[in-house]
């Protein structure tokens, strides 16, 4: 079906989960105002991003008042938001949430923590283990976090399981600034995003934070990108916005039409040669 | 065209989102920071009057006797030509004072001297204005050890520590940077005639490239000599960059708790901004 998302490129407060919990009420309001059916928010909008030792203190348990208060509000207008998540056995994760009609529809744990140059995640984090699928009132859909997309399997796997719809909530430090027209992982998250659209034939839609942290500037860009892999609309550079975007359910129908390659992938060639691969590695 | 090359419009808008967030974010509106008269200190002062507007930014330009005049000539212009507040405070009397103690000290324990007395003063001047002090090293100078320990290095902000001194020249000619002070031979206005080239032995532009290709392309030194750089000139701007590196870490602590500051108590400075 037709709808209408929101993605809320705000700029969260390092630490500050009730200052970051009106801002996202905020923008859910605005959003609603738009007529938006879906908001996204950015990787970890409840917290900021470099938490470091504050992980503790700023995760929460699905039955905490802030993720209640969410869920409450997503039975006015869905909602996909990242946090800091504590289990019961304290292991504390960075997670998604796809909020509807009051209920939690699904929760992503992030899988690829990155750890490396500026990144420290899995130092603070437990890693996620599932890329599932599920389905809401626009279809199916599957959550990715940041790193995830980078690794061709996550998205894949979403959309094996039936996803036309990939979200993908990022907190994407701006950096490699070159002669070019846009910082390098600019670039580089828009080469991404285009391209796993049009490898397998769905949708993205990216929400990616601003503001800064410590020096380091997140680059907005927000965008909402069709399964031919075109954008069909993008947020500002390093500036908060709250960019509307049209999902038509024609343009996912004309090109899995055009270009059937989800239809035409081998699952079975795909799980022979990777169980392969695995037994040749065990030996 | 160089390696080095920015698209400057990009790295302004970054870098005046910079200053303009981190100063709001701790609830302050003003900053202050050492005018000299060269490039570095220029550009921050164009950075700084863009993010926070002029009425907001003290340049503080602190001579000494020996510095050469035309640096606070420059330093008025550019604050002039900005807008922004300024005031003049000479250090000689401050410094001959302490040297009486020492008449025999060399010219190094008087520049760091010179470089610590006008940090002592912004860090005043920062709590008399309520403005945070905005650092005006580059990274080549960062990196090479160029500067003084708790004195030109001492900031709360540096908008420009993350650029080359060729990239402050690019950046420089895309703002409001007077031509003649763009133009100038970078110097640290110890003694006159002083330039920082003749100093350390190469130009800027020669060890940026350089500087480019090991610390932000992690070359190897073989692919670096590969790739046409002198091996001599290789190991000195190694040894340049390990042997200064004291100078871009906080003080080392002697660990005893299981919670040390900065080893396992890590907090982003931005905590709760």
């Amino acid at each position: 079906m037709d709808f209408t998302v929101a993605l809320a490129q705000v700029k969260p407060k390092l630490g500050c989960v009730a200052d970051n919990l009106d801002m996202i009420e905020a923008a859910v309001e605005r959003a609603i105002g738009e007529k938006a059916g879906l908001v996204l928010f950015p990787e970890l909008a409840l917290t900021g991003y470099f938490l470091k030792d504050l992980v503790p203190d700023v995760a929460l348990s699905l039955d905490s008042p802030e993720i209640r208060r969410l869920i409450e509000l997503s039975g006015r207008i869905s909602i996909a938001v990242g946090f800091v998540e504590a289990s019961a056995d304290y292991r504390f994760f960075n997670s998604s949430l796809y909020l509807e009609e009051g209920e939690i529809r699904h929760l992503h744990r992030k899988v690829y923590l990155p750890t490396y140059g500026m990144f420290d995640e899995q130092r603070y984090l437990a890693r996620g283990e599932r890329f599932r699928a599920f389905d809401t009132k626009f279809g199916r859909m599957g959550m990715l976090i940041c790193e995830d997309m980078w690794h061709l399997s996550a998205p894949y796997i979403l959309a094996m399981d039936g996803a036309t719809t990939l979200l993908c909530l990022s907190s994407s430090p701006g950096r490699g600034i070159t002669a070019a027209d846009s910082l390098g992982s600019t670039s580089d998250w828009q080469k991404l995003t285009g391209t796993t659209a049009m490898f397998l034939n769905c949708r993205v839609l990216y929400c990616n934070r601003v503001g800064y942290e410590d020096g380091v500037n997140f680059w907005g860009g927000s965008e909402a990108v069709a399964p031919s892999g075109s954008v069909t609309a993008r947020g500002q550079l390093l500036e908060e916005d709250l960019v509307i975007a049209q999902v038509k359910e024609g343009a996912l129908r004309r090109e899995r039409i055009f270009s059937p390659m989800m239809r035409d992938e081998s699952l079975a060639i795909t799980m022979k040669e990777l169980r392969r691969i695995m037994k040749e590695r065990d030996n | 065209m160089s390696i080095l090359r920015v698209n400057t419009r990009l790295l302004r808008q970054v870098l005046v989102g910079f200053i303009r967030e981190e100063v709001n974010k701790v609830g302050l509106t003003r900053v202050v920071f050492g005018l000299s008269g060269g490039i570095d200190s220029a550009l921050v002062a164009c950075l700084a009057a863009e993010a926070l507007g002029p009425e907001n930014v003290d340049a503080c330009i602190m001579p000494y006797r020996t510095s050469n005049p035309e640096s606070e000539v420059h330093a008025r212009l550019v604050a002039e030509r900005l807008g922004i507040n300024h005031q003049v405070i000479e250090i000689t009397p401050m410094v001959d004072a302490y040297f009486e103690l020492f008449p025999d000290a060399d010219t190094m324990r008087r520049g760091n001297k010179m470089a610590r007395e006008r940090m002592t003063i912004l860090y005043d001047l920062s709590a008399a204005h309520g403005a945070l002090v905005l650092g005006t090293s580059n990274k080549t100078e960062l990196l090479l050890g160029y500067g003084t320990l708790y004195g030109d290095m001492a900031s709360a902000l540096n908008p420009i520590g993350d650029i080359y001194k060729t990239q402050v020249w690019q950046l420089a000619a895309e703002m409001d940077v007077p031509r003649v002070v763009i133009e100038k031979k970078p110097s640290a206005d110890l003694w006159a005639g002083q330039t920082d080239e003749q100093e350390l032995g190469f130009t800027y532009r020669e060890v940026d490239e350089l500087l480019y290709r090991m610390v932000d392309l992690r070359f190897s030194r073989e692919e670096l000599v590969a790739s046409g750089f002198a091996r001599d000139f290789v190991d000195l701007v190694a040894g340049k960059v390990q042997n200064s590196h004291f100078k871009r870490r906080l003080p080392v602590i002697a660990k005893v708790s299981n919670r040390t500051i900065d080893r396992d108590f890590r907090y982003s400075r931005d905590w709760g901004k």
